[in-house]
């Protein structure tokens, strides 16, 4: 203990009386932890945020929604939930409340909107009245949906605040007709702005009630809902999913073994394949930092060779004055220690300050945030380099014999 | 005083050798050499390049082993040591002067005297104090915090004293003190060695310079490895 401390000391003298070369020397350990902080900070940033916006959709949520496999696409054979089905859940299934349908636009006529001259495309979502409560959206202006305008299908709409703008639809937007599909829908409410990720806008959207959308979009009675709703009691969720599948396998005939038609996912997985693509980043990018942190390990294990063969003579030095080789292999593992551990701590610096300064200068880009795991992940790493890169150069030093080390010019 | 008077000898060299092997030369740089040396001795070793002088010092100062032969230091035989035995001996036992002072370049003159006791185990403010006393009783009590660039010969070799002296070591090694200063800093570096002398230091100096064997009491005369003569005298010069 006593040694190490003196080992420190002696290396960070030994760093300061060569300043800039070992600048230079712990420059690839600097950019190789600058480049990971930075990207982790900024992917990290955006998960935290994304993330936090899936949680918007509350933890006890559960969507259901059709699937059909690859090869049944092929065959040009969709799954489709279907008003029955929704029926059928809020029936059978207790412990639950706050189902909503939840009906997107085909592709097609139904997403044109338009006012006077202007006409735009946006997405056109029909919902039942607890959407908003399940998704945390409420309206700033004017007001939401009531059970009558679901029943007779009024024709009245709540839309994002884009909405209004690429419309061009005037300051005091309530009462306002304009045209989706073919029909056209008195604006009844505005939902709060919930502005940009990653450069799109989360607020270019048409929420229809339920009833209104099906009839805009067609009477046919096969268009594909999604189900959402909320499970009462948060530890019952997975028992309530299974019950789920088990009345829609039912509900659909499909025989053992076959495989479902259908998905319930619980706002976790919603975020999990998100969260996925986010690690896979992550992954990639921390393989890279760590092909650069190898070379900079390089550059340090050559310095540190050269620096062993300045300082023969001073190695002699010491050895005469009665230092081990442990003391002598210690000394120089530190020093290149040191130069690893200092150059991970200006890395995560100005990595830090890097992620900081692109996430202010994008716009609607969410705030960088460095998770601990990273910090110590590069420290830890740092070292290793240090320990692996060091201990040659170290060890080159204490096996000098102390007579040839004295006479070294 | 004369060997083996009171106390065992500080250092007894037996019958050593030292061969050199390179190639298919054979060198016998010591060539069965016995010495005893006594505690307070102020002795020179003198002799032509190559006479084995060097080698000598390396094998007294534990940086080499003999081939055959014993070296006992204290009593303990130094062939039976380990590397890092050598190491305490070195660092405990002998202090070492050199012609060219082999100071640390970038450390100052009192970091330069604390360094043998890093080894030791002592507390950074102890080694400052121990290490201060010893550079004033070089003279150099104003110069602690002088790298070695900004001190002259004269001052690079007292401050090597004081690190040679500064853990008490049984014997002061000086490997031609004065060969790399002029005639009246030598003068001065010896009057200092006198000193030590005087006040009980034991001292080996390997010197090819007839009036710095002057100063000591006894003078080991080698050539070609072998000891050519082993006298007593007069100090002759003070």
């Amino acid at each position: 203990m006593f040694m190490l401390l003196e080992s420190i000391r002696s290396a960070l003298e030994s760093i300061r009386a060569h300043g800039f070369r070992s600048l230079l020397t712990s420059l690839g350990i600097i950019i190789g932890v600058t480049s990971v902080i930075a990207v982790v900070s900024i992917v990290q940033g955006l998960s935290y945020t994304i993330n936090a916006q899936f949680a918007g959709l509350g933890g006890n949520s559960l969507t259901v929604r059709s699937y059909t496999p690859f090869k049944k696409q092929l065959q040009g054979r969709f799954a489709k939930l279907r008003d029955s089905d929704l029926q059928i859940i809020s029936q059978r299934i207790d412990g639950i409340s706050d189902i909503t349908p939840i009906l997107f636009a085909q592709t097609g006529r139904a997403g044109a909107i338009s006012y006077r001259s202007q006409t735009a495309f946006s997405q056109v979502i029909g919902i039942g009245p607890s959407y908003l409560d399940v998704n945390g959206v409420y309206p700033e202006k004017g007001r939401f949906f009531t059970a009558d305008d679901d029943s007779r299908r009024r024709l009245v709409c709540a839309v994002g605040v884009d909405v209004l703008e690429n419309l061009e639809i005037p300051d005091d937007p309530i009462g306002q007709f304009f045209r989706v599909g073919n029909e056209w829908c008195k604006i009844v409410g505005v939902i709060e702005k919930r502005g940009e990720l990653l450069g799109f806008s989360q607020d270019d959207y048409v929420l229809l009630p339920y009833g209104t959308a099906r009839r805009i979009m067609g009477t046919s009675r096969d268009l594909d809902i999604q189900i959402q709703l909320l499970v009462d009691d948060m530890n019952r969720q997975d028992e309530v999913k299974d019950r789920i599948r088990r009345v829609l396998r039912k509900e659909h005939g499909l025989k053992s073994g076959e495989p479902d038609d259908f998905k319930v996912q619980t706002a976790e997985q919603l975020t999990e394949s998100f969260n996925k693509v986010i690690d896979m980043i992550t992954a990639v990018s921390i393989g890279i930092v760590g092909i650069s942190l190898l070379v900079g390990g390089i550059g340090i294990m050559n310095i540190m060779l050269v620096s062993v063969t300045e300082r023969t003579r001073e190695i002699g030095i010491l050895k005469a004055l009665g230092a081990t080789r442990q003391d002598i292999l210690l000394q120089f593992l530190i020093e290149a220690l040191v130069l690893t551990m200092i150059g991970g701590l200006v890395g995560v610096a100005i990595g830090y300050g890097l992620g900081v300064l692109v996430a202010a200068l994008l716009p609607g880009f969410p705030p960088a945030h460095v998770p601990l795991w990273a910090v110590f992940l590069s420290f830890g790493f740092c070292a290793a380099v240090g320990i692996i890169f060091g201990i040659v150069p170290a060890a080159k030093a204490a096996q000098l014999n102390p007579i040839d080390a004295l006479r070294y010019e | 005083m004369q060997a083996g008077d009171k106390e065992p000898p500080v250092i007894q060299l037996q019958n050593v050798y030292r061969v050199y092997e390179m190639g298919d030369q054979v060198l016998n740089a010591l060539d069965g050499v016995s010495i005893d040396i006594s505690r307070n001795e102020y002795i020179a070793i003198v002799g032509a390049s190559g006479s084995g002088k060097s080698t000598m010092m390396n094998i007294i100062g534990c940086l080499d082993r003999v081939t055959k032969g014993d070296y006992l230091l204290n009593g303990t035989n130094v062939g039976d040591m380990s590397e890092a035995e050598l190491a305490k001996a070195r660092n405990r036992e002998i202090g070492f002067v050199f012609q060219s002072f082999n100071l640390l370049a970038r450390a100052s003159a009192l970091k330069n005297v604390m360094q043998p006791l890093v080894y030791r185990g002592i507390p950074r403010a102890e080694r400052k104090r121990v290490a201060g006393k010893a550079l004033e009783r070089v003279g150099l009590g104003d110069r602690l915090d002088s790298r070695p660039n900004q001190l002259s010969g004269g001052q690079r070799q007292r401050v090597a004293i004081a690190r040679a002296l500064v853990g008490h070591p049984a014997i002061l090694l000086a490997d031609e003190p004065t060969g790399n200063l002029d005639s009246k800093t030598s003068r001065e570096i010896m009057a200092l060695i006198d000193q030590l002398h005087a006040d009980g230091q034991t001292i080996i100096m390997v010197t090819h310079e007839a009036d710095i064997a002057a100063h000591c009491e006894r003078v080991i005369h080698l050539e070609d490895g072998k000891m050519d003569s082993d006298r007593q005298q007069e100090r002759t010069a003070h």
